[in-house]
Order: structure tokens, then C-alpha cells, then sequence
């Protein structure tokens, strides 16, 4: 009970938060008709069948808000919020359940590092004490890779990642990873960096490898990295966000990609989210977004074990 | 013997691991922000009683082991093998000095132990938690002195060493925690 108190006090703390800032609350469906085309994420499904119809229509539940969101954004809804319910099929854990909840919002005009100042401002307000101290770090992804793997992540050779991995015990990464630099980064950054990460305070981490984009735009500066962020804290991830994509046919370039990926692994193909695509198409305004997992950060506030435990109940009592 | 995918791996489930017999402490579920997902296993070896962590993709499977635990009686040894029995089957089994290691100073004839079996042969053995001993060997312990502690060495009958309070004396039976090699109480009668 008490756990559903502090629940209710966080969706209070941040609704106060963006009624001083102006920042509109929104609702957008979980249930589309389509869906992410990222090869890593295992989608719920189900059928819609209209009144006095017998023919069933695939909808999906929604990964992630970003797409509506952005839609509504292209159509002139200045900056928005959301909270709601996320849905990753096959993912549960001790920070992961297939259900969870996101805080997703957007600021029009802003840049990556006013919003990034903005996060920082609400993380501290509703972690409080939790946080062992008020200091923020902000650190680029090649620092930290090149800080706990010793190597730069983009121009580094494949060599240069196994010895990594042989000096640091993970020697099964050669099997698993092979010669796959983006795979390569993700197994070391979760292994070796990101258990290092926000161990004092939050840190922020952008400036990624464009391999690891999803949606964000390249770096204006370098065409290699991209303007996406991460935020951690004792190791764990707790949001990330971007200054978005706006270039539909970088979009659907990369949409075509993933898809190509999922065939290769044998995993569901779907369309692309052409509704999406049309909203890019009549243009997106310059905006920043970010994502934040609102159990992981109750979990903190409570200091908690698992998200079981924030959860009145998790997947396996539903 | 059956395969096991990373999404059967639980506390518990025995399985080979580059030709070891392991038994799974805990698996944690890895996944950066819209990455490839881990499965970061930590395992004991069986045979070693080391622990190692060892990452798989989610989704791979490994080989599952054969591995049983029994509760069996210990008849005797005969210096190369221990000797066991499963008392509802009479089932004998032999275990050799590497499988007793542990066990060997606490167990004597007739107590019950759990047995770890890997293909049918003795693994190790683990002695019940609580053994009852009797003290063969302590000094007499002179009271209210107390520069040791307030207890004394004693040497039991399987010839394991324990620290006892300075009241107990050679002869009387007393309990003791084996895993962790303390003494409970004396044994009354």
C-alpha cells in the first residue's frame, strides 16, 4: 500500500512539473496498426475486428508513444507528455517487465542539452535523497567505452574489441558477437561500462555511434555519432532520448534497414508505420525527446530489488 | 540428456558447461536500451565448487546435466571408497575421497547425507546439517578463564576440531553445525 502511495505521489510531482512549464499532457493509443521496425524488439499482437465484420485487422501494442507522439507533433501540437504503458514481449527481469510504464515527452525548440538540463531537474526532484549526490556527469559514449574498454568504439579494428574481451574474461563474446562492431559495442558497453556508469550521481552519456541511432539525428559535427542520450544511475538505464530524426527519407532508409535485419534473422517482417512516415513527410518542427522508465525510477526512490516489487503485479501475477 | 534454452535457466537446474556439471545460481536478463538482449548466467561448477559467470545470447541453449540429489546412509569406508546406501532400495553407491572431501569430518557410520549424483556416480556429499559427536580429546578447561575467549579447542571422534565452551568435557556427546563448524549444544541422555 505504502508502495502505491509513493506511485500516485510521482505521477503527482510530474504532472505539477510540466503544469509549471506549459507542457501539454496527451494520450495516444496503445493498440496500431503498425509497429517499430527494430529487430532487437518482440512485439504483442492482436486482431481488430470491426462491428458486423468478420475480417480481422493485425494491431499491435505499442513498444513505445514515439511514433503518435510524433505525429502530433507534426501537426502542430507543441511540446507534449505522456505517461503510459509500454509493451516488450520477451523481456523480463529484474529491470524488465513485458508491461511498464514510460514517462515520453517533447520540446519544441529546445535543444539536446535544454532538455537534458530539464531531465536532470525532474530526475533530482523525484529521486531526492535516493540520489547520493546532486552532481550530474556528462560524458560521451567513446569516452566511457575508451575509459573502462580501453579502445575507441568507432575506429577501433575487431582485434582490438577481443582482446577486450579475452583480458576482461568474456571470451564467449567472440562466438556471440563475431565480427559485428555494433554488437561488439552493445555486449561491452553492458558488460564492462554501464555497470560503471552513475555511481556517484546520474549520468548522462550521448553522443552515440550512429550503428546505434534508432531515431536520432547525426551529430551536425560528425556524421558518425549521433545526438542520442542515456541517462544511468548505479548501472542502470534509465532514460533515453534524442534530438529527432526530421529527414524522412534518412527514416525510411533506416526502417528499410531493420527490416532487412529481421528477415536475415528470421523474425517477423512488418510494414512500416506509413502514417508515421507521412507526418515526417509534413514535416516534424525541430524538437527534442526523451523516454523514462518511471518503474526503474520508483525502484530507486524506494530502493528496491526488483520491479517486481514496484509493481502491484508484475507479469507473472497479471 | 535434454537441451535448456536461456529463458528455462533457473536457480537450480543442472547443466554441462564446457564438459563440467554446473548448477545454476542466477540469471540475469541484460538488455541495453534497443540492443541485442544477454542472458548473464552465474553457474557453480559441481566438480570444482568454483563459481563462474559465463554471458549467453537470449535464446541460445546449452546441454542439460545429469545430475540427481539423494539422500543416502553411510555404511562405511574401506579407505579407497566411502560406502552409501539408498535405505528404501538398498541401492549402493561408492564415492571416492574426492566426493568426501567435505564431508569427511563430519560424518560417521550411519548418518544420513545428501548425495550428488552426475551420471549415476558419487559427485560430493554433503553431511546432514546438524551432527551429533562425541569429544575424544579437550583439555579440562579451567573455569574463569577467559584469555581464550571463553572457550577451548576439542577434537571429536571423526577428528575434526571445534572451539567448545570451557564446561564441556572429553567423553560427552555434543551437537554441531556442520557448515559452518560451531557448536549448537550439548547432546542431553
Amino acid at each position: 500500500m505504502a508502495l502505491l502511495r509513493k506511485r500516485a505521489a510521482m505521477f503527482s510531482a510530474i504532472r505539477f512539473f510540466f503544469a509549471e512549464r506549459g507542457v501539454l499532457e496527451i494520450e495516444t493509443p496503445s493498440l496500431c496498426n503498425a509497429v517499430g521496425t527494430d529487430p532487437n524488439l518482440d512485439f504483442f499482437d492482436s486482431r481488430l475486428r470491426l462491428p458486423g465484420s468478420h475480417v480481422q485487422n493485425p494491431m499491435y501494442l505499442q513498444t513505445s508513444p514515439e511514433f503518435s507522439m510524433k505525429r502530433l507533433l507534426a501537426a502542430g501540437s507543441g511540446s507534449i507528455y505522456q505517461i503510459c504503458k509500454a509493451f516488450r514481449n520477451g523481456e523480463v527481469g529484474r529491470y524488465h517487465n513485458p508491461e511498464f510504464t514510460i514517462l515520453e515527452w517533447y520540446r519544441v525548440g529546445f535543444s539536446l542539452y535544454d532538455l537534458i538540463d530539464e531531465i536532470d531537474v525532474l530526475l533530482q526532484q523525484i529521486l531526492g535523497d535516493s540520489l547520493s549526490s546532486k552532481l550530474t556527469d556528462h560524458l560521451s559514449y567513446t569516452s566511457v567505452f575508451s575509459r573502462f574498454c580501453g579502445l575507441d568504439p568507432i575506429q577501433a579494428d575487431i582485434s582490438a574489441f577481443v582482446d577486450c574481451a579475452v583480458r576482461n574474461d568474456f571470451s564467449e563474446a567472440i562466438e556471440i558477437c563475431a565480427g559485428r562492431r555494433t554488437l561488439w559495442q552493445e555486449f561491452l558497453f553492458s558488460h564492462l561500462v554501464q555497470p560503471n556508469l552513475g555511481m556517484v550521481g546520474l549520468t548522462f552519456v550521448d553522443r552515440y555511434p550512429a550503428s546505434q541511432a534508432a531515431l536520432a539525428r547525426l551529430c551536425p559535427d560528425n556524421p558518425q555519432l549521433v545526438d542520442r542520450f542515456e541517462v544511468f544511475y548505479q548501472g542502470v538505464e534509465l532514460a533515453n532520448g534524442f534530438y529527432e530524426l526530421r529527414d524522412v527519407e534518412e527514416q525510411e532508409r533506416r526502417f528499410d534497414q531493420e527490416l532487412q535485419q529481421r528477415k536475415l534473422e528470421r523474425k517477423f517482417v512488418p510494414a512500416k508505420d506509413d502514417r508515421f512516415l507521412s507526418a515526417l513527410k509534413a514535416g516534424l518542427p525541430e524538437c527534442v525527446g526523451v523516454a523514462v522508465g518511471l518503474d526503474r525510477i520508483l525502484m530507486l526512490a524506494t530502493g528496491v530489488d526488483s520491479i517486481e516489487d514496484v509493481l502491484p503485479f508484475s507479469i507473472s501475477r497479471a | 540428456m535434454a537441451k535448456f534454452s536461456t529463458n528455462e535457466f533457473k536457480g537450480g537446474l543442472k547443466v554441462m558447461l564446457d564438459g563440467d556439471p554446473c548448477s545454476i545460481i542466477e540469471n540475469e536478463f541484460v538488455k541495453p536500451g534497443k540492443g541485442q538482449a544477454f542472458s548473464r548466467v552465474k553457474f557453480r561448477n559441481l566438480k570444482t565448487g568454483r563459481v563462474i559467470e559465463r554471458t549467453f545470447k537470449s535464446g541460445e541453449s546449452i546441454e542439460g546435466a545429469d545430475v540427481i540429489e539423494t539422500e543416502m546412509q553411510y555404511l562405511y569406508n574401506d579407505g579407497e571408497f566411502w560406502h552409501f546406501m539408498v535405505q528404501d532400495t538398498f541401492e549402493q553407491f561408492s564415492a571416492d575421497a574426492t566426493a568426501v572431501e567435505d564431508a569427511l569430518k563430519w560424518i560417521k557410520d550411519q548418518d544420513v547425507c545428501t548425495v550428488t549424483l552426475w551420471n549415476g556416480t558419487p559427485l560430493s556429499v554433503t553431511p546432514p546439517n546438524f551432527v551429533e559427536l562425541v569429544i575424544v580429546e579437550t583439555d579440562p578447561g579451567i573455569r574463569g578463564d577467559t584469555s581464550s575467549g571463553g572457550g577451548k579447542p576439542a577434537t571429536l571422534e571423526t577428528g575434526a576440531v571445534v572451539r567448545v565452551p570451557l564446561f564441556v568435557q572429553t567423553g560427552e556427546q555434543i551437537k554441531v553445525d556442520s557448515r559452518t563448524g560451531e557448536y549448537v549444544s550439548r547432546v542431553k541422555g
